[in-house]
């Protein structure tokens, strides 16, 4: 039979080979190091952390905060599970790739919270960034680490920026959907009584749109967490890496700990994350608010307390 | 008086390019062949008017007419296509941003439609808003915010959120959110719109009462005429963005410009635009000392069945046709007028509602106008405050102090009528 490659076979890996090695490396290695840097470092500093603290307080913290965020079955879940993760051993790479999630994190919303809030302000900046978004997020996970490995190598860190590439969009597009959603009579009467752009969304646009922006916060953080473990193809360590390690060698038990390993670390981040964006944004007072707000009416009023903390 | 906000030759028109959309309505092309011609939409053509100080100057029209399209004009909100808005002699037209905010920080603030307060704050952090914008402290902020929410009786409310509070009272809060910076100048856009009737009325109540004390420079946007007569010191009525006629409440229901405010006055609320002092006759009445002849001819000179008497200054009472004469007849013509005199007596003030005259005027009797003093200024006969209520002509020779009373009336008129300069 005849088919095309017959007549002309592209050696398009050839191309690739060219593009990477003798063009964009040899002439933009500076600028893919200096990229590299604050991830090693905030990484390095989290990961240092994290395995320095002792593993009863880490449990201890995180137990609390899902207490005071989700609630005491959610808390007893956390300590169960970490307890359960530390005497299967899998502590430090636990941690490990805590750390990385939350370095991905971290920059996503670094990064994807000031984007998110340009491009809603903007819609032929959306109209830019929106296509651009969609196809970030068509590529499966598998085929980010192409150009990754190109540009950065491998290593931790380049596992890192894959994840950062990877977890950005719904951060961008649920900051840019709560930020368009507030409602335009509230804009113009901040507007009207003078504020600046500035004043506008720090004192009206931001805390509105606080709660889709937790939402894609929450997104971001599970789409961080299967791809950092996936990252591990690339040479980053962690429970991905045990994961990775079981199935090379075949070693069912071992790759099974890890997959439970990140189960379980991503259900508890997830109702935490899950919680605090329902905590956030719009108050909505039940019944005994009210019966306490009219009751501390009749007291002497306690100054704006409250807004500091929102 | 002083006019705090002049308007002049303000245009708006939406798309682009607008210049072809102004030539076309100078040379007399209507908004809706424009509209079909070049795409663009005409949101006000042609406003020209003046705000003096401590005044209401309501904009009444329907659905598109381009009211809210105006009225942010004012506050920049809207940028004209062209024209001048003038507010203590800045041009809010052309200023920059940074006069532009200014102005709107201490000068002129807004009433919205449909609340605009801000969800998540409380009451109290809702009404200081404009006073955290200007930097104000939080314990400054707060002892403002209060005193503002006073005003409008939610003082009480202070930490509850916007969401708990009826309608009325979230505009209330909108009210208490303009007034806290003090601004000289107050928009409201629809500002009852979205309130049920009974508490709309309240509302209008309490706007007149606070202006009393207030003393803005107020301008005010409804669909409802009835609203802006109660409300308005002077009136716009806007069609397709233009004014079609600017007067005060009387002038309108009087004399209306065309048939497209004829039909708005059809059927407002007479018995809450005209007052007493609208209907009222001249204050004929004769002394308590005056003989039953003496009555009797001044009633008939008047033609009128019944006349007041006074005692010096003060109303003694009246005396009616029927009962005097009859007394005549009985005890000759020497009588005085004290034996038929009735003491009790309907009477009013200067500035009550013709709705209010309603009752008082089915017990037969003209009713008395006074004024603070207790002084009688004038004598409202019964069937003119049914005519006046039902609309029409008045009857007998009042017609020219129904111009005198529009005149002398607090509600000015100097200047009333819009002009393109
Ligand atoms: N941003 C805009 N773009 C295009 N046309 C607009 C815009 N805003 C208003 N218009 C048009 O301008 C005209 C006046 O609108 P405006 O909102 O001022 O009317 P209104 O009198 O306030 O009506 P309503 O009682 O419904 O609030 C309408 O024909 C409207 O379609
Ligand atoms: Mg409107």
């Amino acid at each position: 039979m005849l088919s095309p490659s017959d007549i002309l076979l592209i050696p398009f890996d050839d191309w690739v080979n060219t593009l990477v090695r003798d063009i964009l490396v040899p002439n933009f290695r500076p600028f893919f190091r200096a990229l590299q840097v604050p991830v090693t470092s905030v990484l390095n500093a989290l990961d240092a952390f994290l395995q320095f603290v002792p593993m009863l307080v880490t449990t201890a913290v995180l137990a609390l905060i899902a207490w005071r965020t989700v609630g005491r079955s959610m808390a007893l879940f956390t300590l169960i599970a970490l307890v359960f993760i530390d005497m299967i051993g899998l502590w430090p790479e636990t941690m490990t790739t805590l750390s990385m999630i939350l370095t991905s994190v971290l920059f996503c919303t670094i990064i994807g919270i000031p984007l998110g809030i340009l491009a809603a302000g903007s819609n032929k900046l959306w109209a830019v960034t929106r296509p651009i978004l969609d196809i970030m997020q068509t590529i499966p996970s598998f085929v980010y680490l192409v150009p990754i490995v190109m540009l950065f190598g491998v290593g931790m860190v380049p596992g890192i920026i894959a994840t950062i590439i990877f977890a950005l969009p719904p951060i961008i597009r649920l900051t840019n959907l709560g930020i368009r959603n507030v409602r335009g009579d509230l804009i113009e009467a901040a507007e009207a009584f003078g504020s600046t752009r500035w004043q506008i969304l720090w004192e009206v646009q931001f805390p509105l749109a606080l709660r889709t922006i937790m939402a894609g916060l929450n997104q971001t953080l599970m789409l961080s967490l299967s791809m950092v473990v996936i990252a591990a193809l690339i040479g980053a360590g962690g429970l991905g890496l045990v994961v990775y390690t079981g199935l090379g060698r075949l070693d069912v038990g071992g790759a099974t700990a890890g997959g439970v390993g990140i189960v379980l670390l991503a259900i508890i981040l997830d109702r935490i994350t899950q919680a605090l964006g329902e905590q956030s944004g719009v108050r909505t007072p039940s019944l005994r608010q009210t019966l306490v707000s009219l009751f501390r009416a009749r007291r002497a009023p306690t100054g704006e307390t409250r807004e500091t903390g929102s | 008086m002083q006019a705090k906000l002049n308007v002049r030759d303000v245009y708006k028109i939406f798309g682009e390019p607008t210049h072809d959309a102004l030539e076309r309505l100078k040379r007399g092309e209507t908004k809706e062949q424009i509209l079909e011609e070049t795409g663009q939409v005409v949101g006000v053509q042609d406003a020209s008017f003046d705000v003096e100080e401590a005044r209401i100057f309501v904009v009444m029209g329907l659905s598109g007419s381009g009211k809210s399209t105006l009225v942010r004009m004012l506050n920049g909100l809207i940028k004209p296509t062209a024209g001048h808005i003038l507010i203590e002699g800045d041009d809010v037209a052309t200023c920059s941003a940074e006069k532009l905010r200014a102005i709107r920080r201490n000068k002129i603030a807004m009433v919205f439609q449909h609340f605009a307060l801000f969800p998540h704050k409380t009451i109290a952090e809702n009404v200081a808003y404009g006073l955290k914008i200007k930097g104000m402290g939080a314990a400054e902020r707060r002892k403002q915010a209060l005193a503002a929410l006073d005003q409008v009786g939610l003082a009480s409310w202070a930490d509850s959120y916007p969401s708990e509070l009826s309608g009325g009272m979230q505009q209330r809060v909108g009210l208490a959110r303009a007034l806290a910076t003090d601004p000289q100048i107050l928009l409201m856009d629809e500002p009852f719109s979205a309130l049920d009737p009974l508490i709309r009325r309240e509302m209008q109540e309490e706007l007149l009462n606070l202006q009393k004390t207030l003393k803005k420079t107020i301008i005010f946007i409804t669909h409802d005429l009835n609203e802006a007569l109660i409300l308005g010191d002077r009136i716009a009525i806007m069609k397709d963005g233009r004014f079609v006629q600017v007067g005060t409440a009387q002038e309108i229901v009087a004399h209306p410009a065309d048939e497209y405010v004829s039909a708005f006055v059809a059927d407002i609320d007479r018995g809450r635009v005209f007052t007493a002092s609208h209907v009222a006759n001249e204050p004929a009445a004769v002394q308590l000392s005056a003989s039953a002849e003496e009555a009797l001819r001044a009633m008939e000179e008047l033609n009128r069945n019944a006349l007041y008497v006074l005692d010096g200054e003060k109303i003694a009472g009246v005396v009616t046709y029927q009962d005097l004469s009859a007394a005549v007849r009985e005890n000759g013509k020497g009588g005085g007028l004290a034996m038929v005199l009735l003491t009790e007596y309907p009477t009013a003030a200067e500035g009550a509602h013709l709705q209010d005259l309603y009752g008082l005027a089915s017990t037969g009797l003209p009713i008395a106008v006074i004024d603070r003093e207790g002084r009688l200024t004038g004598i409202v006969e019964p069937e003119a405050v049914f005519a006046q209520l039902s609309g029409e002509d008045r009857p007998q020779a009042n017609g020219e102090r129904d111009a005198e009373a529009a005149t002398s009336d607090t509600r000015e008129t100097g200047g009333a009528h819009a002009q393109p300069l």
